[in-house]
């Protein structure tokens, strides 16, 4: 029964656990060619992927460190979903690549990291994934060997996640000091406003803002983010995020549920700054991936808006936004990194006139702007606008005035971008780009979820009956 | 009949739209589409007459509700009343017109009329939209092709002007939403229906009314708001000009109207501001039109002077003003929608708008300098065409407040009707008389689908103009409810 129970629970973490040995087994075996590898890897992934939609029980392990439900497995699944999708559109990237079992290697140890972080009931497990997902992602984002800045990002990486596990890991003690225990469905309880339990949890909060690049501790974002490959910077900017923010939102609905009108406070200071600051720097970027970058920091702002209302539908819309992130997000990123990987252009600047020979990539990455500017009918326009609604059920109306504006500041770089693909007249245009099936594959996913998201309300329905609420 | 057709058939012309090769096929697809559209328009037309003339009385006719997100009140809940259905009547007008107008658009044709018809779309799903939430999704669903339109395509300073539309219109839209979200979290709802029923606090309202006002109010070229106006009519092609001014600005004022019903004890409050901007409109846009040289800037200015009148109708809160603001927006989108079609045809032989460089057009095409002249006289405000009709409506309207600071906005906005006469008989004289320049005078009149688009447009302006009470019936049931409910606030006061 036990052991039953093991490989149940665990079904996840043990597939993807085998896969990085199989990896393990090829690489020891004798050479093969970059393509078959990459093609039995995305089946693979794609088997990881179907494996999580089997019905799942719930329950704990190893004395309720480990925790699984419904809501975790709808996470862990958009997760798979995210990687899945960011392993077909590197493709073209891997297909020259020396180095492509690591490369895939260090990111599933680090997706595994995410998935023992969001079913942690326990800090020490909790801290354990967290740390599992975020270093080997610091030797991933060196995988541009050749490339200063690659590397300039890796150490970046792991100097500020080190610096925000540092806070974490006060956080904890102090945490632990107070109440006396590390389990976080008991922390609550013991929570009142002593001051020390209100410093840990700051420094909580603010190694959780490192983590989600929420300003002011957004500063390592945009450089690691251009310095990175775009595969690991996709996945940064979808996977880590994500996986952070649902296990921020469950820690801060389940264990500090008692705070709720002190983080409140800190939740509207720490969103209006980062959709201010994110905004503005997001205006006057010329590289495609520095611009996604503050405007990823833009959208988490979003989101703490979204969270501040503490209510169920607060965290449903999270999972929903954040579901819909991962579509839009990563269709830009595809593009990106097809463009990139074939002409090695990444600027605003050489996407002048990428309409002229490139109409199918250009309607993509126009529909992915669109969708993360949230306009409609793009799904990225409910992901939003739900995001705000759960922000007003407080009735702080100013707040969501100011954030409803700042859509307005938002839209103008995502225009700027659809002006240079479709306006501005460019003697060499990139020219005309064959895309291979993999990558049109996850295109073609991704605008389509972009696109039904919104009108499939089953969708929403799911994801708002298991949400959590305070 | 469901009313979701009318959705429906837009996309259905998109999607035949995206899968067609060659300017040929698509505006031949394009054309069908919008006229299948008119027919269902009028169709509709019939039906709802119908079911008035058996003794329907109900608010709302062929309803339907759906269950959108049940989780958060979001329904899909569609409906008319003679209101919308006027609208709905005036924009498949324009579509029909604005393809056939654009019937030679060679550059990447296939876009160009997948979003034409896409911006149809968001038009007619706004009209029909019962829902707060439906409503504001179409609202926005409407911008982006306006944007893409004015900036492929356009002319002039077209990157600008399509830059500066979109991001107004999208503030607009930002307010309307905040505006939205009081309401929501004070009714627990989006159903225009049922809030009206529940009805929202005169505290709230007069917290909520500036946003959402203000917010359509961009869109229908509110003053101070109206700087999208010009720019973004002067570059756009001569379609998306047509359903800029004849479509777009609509949706701001139905809107407006709406959001007056809906919070009407605030829209008392606020009324002397409304009157007052809309007043400031109305003879700001008239003088700076005066000032304009190029045909385009011309005919867009003078929008801001005519929207103004909508928005006054709707600041005078009583049965005959109201009529006449919505009189005032068909009147002034088939009109506008025609001047702008003129302008297009002129445009297209001569390659110029500006008034300087252009005499004597009767000349050399009598059939467009005629429908210039007649879109001019609408504009002016001549007897026998819809702009008298409206405006005078108006006017009645505004005049039976007898409190005498309104009355006093009423004379000035009276007063600008002799400003627009000066600038429009202006224009079209410069246009049309006086000697014609020689390489002007081998150009060419205007083509059979030219010809139909400015037919069908004359001829609503005309039946209205002729005929008013028509129009008068069929919007008079709409405006009872809104006063029924501006009826109820003040009682309660």
């Amino acid at each position: 029964m036990m052991i039953n129970n093991f490989f149940l629970l665990l079904r996840q973490e043990l597939v993807i656990t085998a896969i990085i040995f199989i990896l393990l087994f090829i690489k020891l075996g004798k050479d093969k060619s970059n393509e078959s590898l990459l093609h039995i890897i995305n089946v693979l992934l794609f088997i990881n992927l179907l494996i999580g939609f089997f019905p799942m029980m719930e329950g704990g392990l190893f004395n309720s460190m480990f925790a699984t439900n419904k809501l975790v497995v709808l996470e862990k699944n958009i997760l798979n979903f995210a990687f899945w999708i960011i392993s077909l559109q590197s493709y073209s990237w891997l297909k020259t690549h020396k180095h492509v079992i690591e490369f895939y290697i260090l990111l599933l140890s680090s997706l595994l990291g995410m998935f023992f972080l969001l079913s942690s009931d326990h800090l020490l497990m909790f801290y354990v994934g967290l740390e599992m997902s975020t270093i080997p992602l610091a030797a991933a984002a060196n995988f541009d060997l050749t490339k200063r800045q690659s590397s300039e990002a890796a150490l970046k990486l792991i100097i500020s996640s080190a610096f925000s596990s540092s806070l974490l890991l006060l956080g904890i003690s102090f945490l632990y000091g107070t109440t006396g225990t590390l389990i976080l469905s008991d922390i609550g309880s013991h929570l009142s406003y002593n001051p020390l339990q209100i410093f840990a949890f700051i420094l909580f909060i603010s190694g959780f803002a490192f983590k989600i690049s929420a300003v002011p501790f957004h500063l390592w974002t945009a450089d690691v983010y251009e310095g990175a490959p775009i595969a690991v910077t996709a996945f940064l900017s979808v996977l880590s995020k994500s996986a952070v923010l649902f296990a921020f939102i469950s820690i801060l609905y389940k264990a500090f549920a008692s705070l709720s009108s002190m983080w409140y406070l800190v939740l509207i200071v720490l969103s209006m700054a980062t959709i201010v600051i994110g905004n503005l720097f997001a205006l006057r970027q010329e590289n495609m991936k520095r611009f996604l970058a503050f405007s990823s920091i833009a959208q988490v702002g979003f989101i703490l808006i979204g969270i501040s209302g503490s209510s169920h539908q607060g965290s449903s819309s999270l999972i929903y936004f954040i579901l819909i992130y991962v579509f839009s997000n990563l269709a830009a990123f595809g593009v990106l990194s097809l463009v990139s990987a074939l002409t090695g252009k990444e600027s605003i600047q050489d996407f002048k006139g990428f309409y002229k020979n490139n109409p199918t990539l250009s309607w993509v990455l126009t529909i992915a702007l669109f969708s993360l500017a949230g306009v409609p009918p793009t799904a990225g326009f409910f992901g939003k606008l739900f995001l705000l609604m759960a922000g007003a059920a407080k009735g702080n109306y100013w707040i969501i005035a100011i954030a409803a504006l700042n859509m307005v500041i938002s839209f103008y770089y995502y225009l700027r971008v659809v002006k240079a693909i479709f306006m501005d007249e460019n003697d060499q245009p990139i020219e005309k780009l064959s895309i291979p099936i993999y990558p049109k594959i996850a295109m073609f996913i991704c605008i389509a979820g972009i696109i039904l998201t919104g009108f499939l309300t089953v969708v929403y329905d799911y994801i708002n009956s298991l949400s959590i609420s305070l | 009949m469901n009313l979701s057709l009318l959705i429906l058939l837009p996309i259905i012309t998109a999607m035949a739209i995206l899968f067609s090769n060659g300017l040929k096929q698509i505006r031949v697809i394009g054309l069908l589409g919008s006229i299948a559209q008119l027919g269902l328009a009028s169709w509709l037309l019939k039906l709802y007459l119908n079911e008035r003339a058996i003794g329907n009385t109900a608010t709302y006719l062929f309803e339907s509700n759906y269950p959108w997100f049940s989780a958060l009140h979001i329904n899909y809940h569609i409906g008319i009343d003679g209101i919308s259905l006027a609208m709905i009547l005036l924009t498949s007008l324009i579509v029909v017109a604005g393809i056939l107008v654009s019937w030679t658009m060679d550059k990447l044709s296939k876009e160009y009329f997948f979003l034409l018809v896409l911006l149809s779309m968001g038009a007619y799903g706004f009209f029909i939209s019962l829902d707060l939430f439906t409503l504001f999704f179409f609202l926005e669903v409407a911008v982006i092709p306006k944007f893409l339109l004015i900036g492929i395509w356009g002319s002039g300073n077209k990157q600008n002007s399509a830059m500066k539309l979109a991001l107004m219109l999208m503030a607009g839209s930002a307010l309307v939403f905040v505006g939205l979200m009081g309401i929501y979290y004070n009714t627990h709802t989006f159903d225009i229906v049922q809030i009206t029923q529940i009805g929202i606090s005169a505290g709230v309202q007069q917290f909520f009314f500036p946003f959402a006002f203000i917010g359509f109010g961009i869109f229908a070229a509110l003053f101070p708001f109206h700087t999208w106006v010009p720019d973004g009519h002067a570059s756009a092609p001569t379609a998306a000009s047509m359903f800029l001014a004849g479509i777009s600005m609509k949706l701001g004022g139905y809107g407006c109207l709406r959001i007056a019903s809906l919070m009407p004890d605030a829209a008392h409050h606020y009324a002397w501001i409304i009157i007052l901007l809309a007043t400031i409109a109305i003879i700001y846009g008239a003088f700076a039109t005066m000032m304009q040289t190029d045909l385009k800037y011309i005919n867009a200015y003078s929008s801001i002077s005519h929207c103004g009148f909508v928005i006054l109708g709707i600041g005078m809160m009583n049965k005959t003003s109201i009529n006449g603001a919505v009189i005032q927006m068909v009147s002034h989108g088939l009109m506008t929608a025609l001047f702008f079609a003129a302008i297009g045809m002129i445009y297209s032989r001569t390659h110029t708008r500006m008034i300087a460089q252009l005499g004597g057009l009767l000349k050399a095409m009598p059939f467009i300098s005629t429908v210039f002249v007649i879109a001019g006289l609408c504009s002016l405000g001549l007897p026998g065409f819809s702009g008298f009709v409206a405006e005078m409506t108006v006017f009645m309207g505004s005049w039976q407040n007898p409190n005498g600071v309104y009355r006093l906005a009423t004379i000035i906005s009276g007063a600008s009707i002799v400003v627009t006469a000066v600038y429009i008989l202006r224009a079209t004289g410069k246009t049309i008389m006086g000697p014609i320049s020689n390489e002007h005078a081998l150009l060419g009149d205007a083509t059979w689908n030219e010809k139909f688009a400015a037919a069908l447009l004359i001829t609503g302006i005309v039946i209205i103009g002729i005929a008013p009470f028509l129009l008068n019936a069929l919007i008079g049931p709409g405006t009872d409810n809104i006063m029924l409910q501006v009826g109820k606030a003040i009682t309660l006061k």
